[in-house]
């Protein structure tokens, strides 16, 4: 388990080596110069020479990769262009939108999925199946746009439980925070519960296909017995693969979400980023995305591990 | 009075009729055996004692065990019987456990879902359980997870489970189907010594007629739903009333009529072949081992000879056949096939590749579903370099088709209108279409009902007579391999152990691991010696 353990710790850091490459090198070879963006069509050319060189925009690619890596190993993300504050702080700020509101999505949509799941996989068939069934086919065709409005124009304007949109900030109390983030996380949630309910259920349904679960009713157990203690575990695999997928997905595809509920999120950052050419700001952001995705990834593999003694036990 | 009682049990699985006025009986301590082909009904049999049938099925009869009306049982105390009154042994080892549970969880749970013991005492009885199945503790603790297991080990494992509780029936279906014969042997060897010491009654199910001749204190004949014959093992097979008990017995022992084989001139030389395989590399900067699967393999194969390779899974003996067909380069030794290397350079070599063909074992899976029966067999076509067009084209399928006993307009159907002995005949007219020099039989006739397979041994002898057959045949059935081939090469742990002319190998085996296979596998009585005892 250890050894397994390290070799995917390995790999996640040749990972985000080799992406770190691809996205400097990317953005880098994009035309548009950042300061001439920034200084308007009128400028003068020593003007913009002078910001360059101020931007560090005059150095080798290869010193501003090197330059740029050991900044965010430091904790340094470097200064926008646009809005000439460090990017660490503005990042940070979004961050502590955009996680918790991709955790409370992710833990919503895995506790409607699961029991879902699992239920129409009991049922196969019958009716309580098909009613799950039709649901995750709805939940999966409506974009998570539209139930973000109508969840507003519920909860928010009719029933007046919750705020439309904006977020206070954590130092008003973690509960007005979580309160600000529940129609949001709800809108991201329910699109992505539809999927897992669906994954969930055919994994156990190949699940209760197979000889073990035979055995173990002539064991004396039970279909729902089976069911619970020896094919809940073996569907979990494929299902945290989507887990891992969703997540990734939730961090950084939120931004509709984010535009609909007004949310200072990381999505609108990199949004704002890309429309003003500010390099630096989009290059942190999808590094640490990137960053995100692979850890969640290197999380999901350890996951499995846990779950299937074979996996850890090949090398 | 007798513990399982089933009498006139019909089943029927929405419209068909799987079971027709079934009866019969086990006592406590007696061993009875339910055989016959498939299609004849002895898994639902089986399946309807446990009341695990599969959905839409509906009973009418009587089925009890030990007085319980079985059929009129409700799923709660069907339940509170399975695995405490009666436990199951099933034909797959390698799928019947859960992977992701240790063995001893799994031999615990039978205990503790019937609330028999608390869990310490489970632990300690599932430890003495598995120590009884010949799993001891210190070899083999509680912890280990099925997937370290092998094949037979994994049986005793679900034997162990369906023991556990000491049921008063147990049911194994096909509990060594898929074992060697050596595994086979230790496996019916433990059965019958638990029935013995438990005083269980053991209904059996096999197709297998040796193993029922060996194991059972009864034996029960079924077929297309019915029990045709049945009655104590001695007596029944000393004198065999239905003409269908007959004929299976006849079929199983069947021998064919093989021609005499040409004069000695090679055609296939193996020399020295090794085959390796890489495996995974334990750490990151160290060369990685390598297994090696053939070991210096050297035999000769001559024109118009039947050679047959026997040995265990894992021998190589599968290896061995891929890189014959030049589907794998060899790391050392050659092979090659009048004269001309199987491999060149780092691809088959299409010269000798199409002076080769192969018949699998697998007659579901071996076929596109999608393609007529005429594209299927002609596909060999694509190694010659002018394959025969129109006319021509048509006489080689009407040819190949006439020549394995179908017919010339079978080849506008598709393959899930034929049975499985059928398209075992197609697969064979696809190797014979292009007249290779030599076939490969891989396991050709192990998954064929032994009527069919009669009738398959008997179509490759009349070819061998049509068209001087050269070929490998490759099974672990020894008593197959005994009658289809003319010498005969014993594999274990990738080398040749012994070789020679089959009856003197068989009747006389000289290395002592051909002796234990030879030992290990069942045999049919003669029914002459059976009535004089």
């Amino acid at each position: 388990m250890l050894r397994y353990s390290l070799k995917r710790l390995l790999s996640l850091v040749i990972s985000l080596a080799v992406a770190s490459l691809v996205i400097f090198f990317v953005i880098e070879v994009a035309p548009g110069d950042p300061a001439s963006f920034m200084l308007g069509i009128n400028a003068q050319p020593d003007t913009v020479a002078a910001l360059r060189s101020e931007l560090g925009l005059d150095q080798s690619k290869v010193e501003r990769y090197l330059s740029w890596v050991g900044g965010m190993l430091q904790g340094d993300f470097g200064t926008s262009y646009t809005y000439r504050s460090p990017v660490s702080t503005m990042v940070a700020d979004r961050l502590w939108v955009s996680l918790p509101l991709a955790i409370y999505a992710l833990a919503l949509s895995t506790l409607i999925a699961f029991p879902a799941g699992i239920y129409a996989a009991a049922r196969r068939g019958k009716a309580g199946d098909m009613a799950v069934m039709g649901a995750t086919q709805l939940g999966v065709a409506v974009p998570n746009f539209w139930f973000a409005m109508m969840l507003v124009l519920i909860f928010a304007i009719n029933l007046r439980w919750f705020g439309a949109g904006g977020f206070p900030g954590w130092d008003k109390g973690v509960w007005a925070g979580i309160h600000a983030l529940t129609l949001p996380a709800i809108a991201l949630a329910l699109p992505q519960a539809a999927i897992l309910a669906r994954v969930m259920r055919s994994a156990l349904l190949d699940i209760l296909g197979e000889d073990f679960m035979r055995t173990a009713r002539a064991k004396g157990l039970s279909r729902r017995q089976a069911l619970w203690r020896h094919g809940v575990r073996n569907a979990l695999i494929p299902v945290l693969t989507i887990i891992g997928l969703q997540f990734s997905f939730l961090l950084a595809g939120s931004i509709i979400i984010e535009q609909v509920f007004y949310l200072p999120g990381l999505g609108r950052l990199v949004f704002q980023a890309i429309s003003s050419r500010d390099l630096i700001v989009v290059e942190s952001v999808v590094m640490l995305l990137v960053f995100a995705v692979i850890t969640v990834n290197f999380l999901v593999d350890l996951a499995y591990a846990a779950v299937d003694p074979r996996l850890r036990s090949r090398t | 009075m007798s513990l399982l009682e089933i009498s006139n049990l019909s089943l029927s699985i929405r419209d068909f009729e799987v079971l027709k006025g079934v009866s019969l009986s086990v006592a406590p301590g007696e061993i009875v055996a339910v055989t016959g082909e498939s299609g004849s009904g002895k898994s639902m049999t089986a399946l309807a004692v446990m009341q695990l049938l599969p959905e839409h099925s509906r009973t009418s009869g009587r089925l009890t065990l030990d007085g319980t009306d079985l059929l009129n049982t409700n799923e709660p105390a069907m339940c509170a019987i399975r695995g405490r009154s009666v436990g199951m042994v099933f034909q797959e080892p390698m799928t019947a456990l859960n992977p992701v549970r240790t063995i001893g969880d799994q031999v615990m749970e039978t205990i503790l879902i019937h609330k028999a013991m608390p869990p310490d005492q489970a632990r300690q009885r599932a430890a003495e359980v598995l120590d009884r199945v010949g799993l001891p503790a210190d070899r083999f603790p509680l912890s280990r997870y099925p997937h370290e297991l092998s094949g037979g080990q994994r049986q005793r494992v679900v034997i162990a489970m369906a023991i556990a509780l000491q049921p008063k029936l147990l049911i194994a279906d096909e509990p060594t189907t898929a074992l060697d014969v050596t595994t086979q042997a230790q496996i019916l060897d433990l059965l019958k010594g638990l029935v013995r010491e438990m005083g269980m009654g053991l209904l059996m199910i096999t197709h297998d007629l040796a193993v029922v001749a060996d194991m059972a204190d009864r034996i029960v004949v079924m077929r297309h739903g019915e029990v045709v014959e049945t009655g104590a093992t001695r007596a029944l097979l000393a004198d065999m009333k239905h003409p269908y008990t007959r004929m299976l017995f006849a079929a199983s022992g069947h021998r064919v009529d093989l021609p005499a084989a040409p004069a000695p001139e090679p055609l296939l030389r193996v020399d020295k072949a090794v085959r390796d395989y890489r495996l995974p590399r334990t750490r990151l900067f160290t060369a990685p081992g390598h297994f090696r699967a053939v070991k210096g393999v050297s035999f000769t194969l001559n024109r118009g000879e039947r050679l047959g390779l026997v040995g265990e899974s894992g021998c190589g003996k599968s290896t061995l056949t891929r890189a014959i067909l030049g589907l794998e380069p060899l790391q050392g030794g050659a092979i090659t096939l009048d004269g001309e290397p199987v491999f060149s350079g780092t691809r088959p070599n299409l010269a000798v590749r199409r002076k080769m063909q192969v018949v699998f074992q697998d007659p579901f899976g071996s076929f596109n579903p999608r393609h007529r029966v005429d594209r299927l067999i002609t596909e060999p076509f694509h190694l010659l370099d002018n394959p025969p067009t129109g006319t021509a084209r048509a006489e080689a399928i009407a040819e190949a088709l006439t020549a394995v006993g179908l017919k010339p307009e079978d080849a506008g159907k598709y393959i899930h209108q034929f049975s499985g002995g059928q398209r075992q005949r197609i697969a064979i007219a696809r190797a014979l279409i292009i007249r290779p020099e030599l076939i490969l039989f891989d396991e050709a006739v192990s998954a064929l009902d032994v009527s069919v397979r009669a009738q398959i041994l008997d179509l490759l002898a009349d070819l061998c007579r049509a068209y001087n057959l050269t070929y490998l045949f490759i099974s672990h059935d020894l008593s197959v391999v005994r009658t289809v081939t003319d010498r005969v090469l014993v594999m274990q742990a990738g080398e040749i152990v012994e070789q020679g002319e089959t009856e003197a190998v068989f009747s006389a085996p000289q290395h002592p691991y051909t002796r234990s296979l030879i030992d290990a596998a069942p045999v049919l009585p003669d029914p002459a010696a059976l009535k004089k005892a």
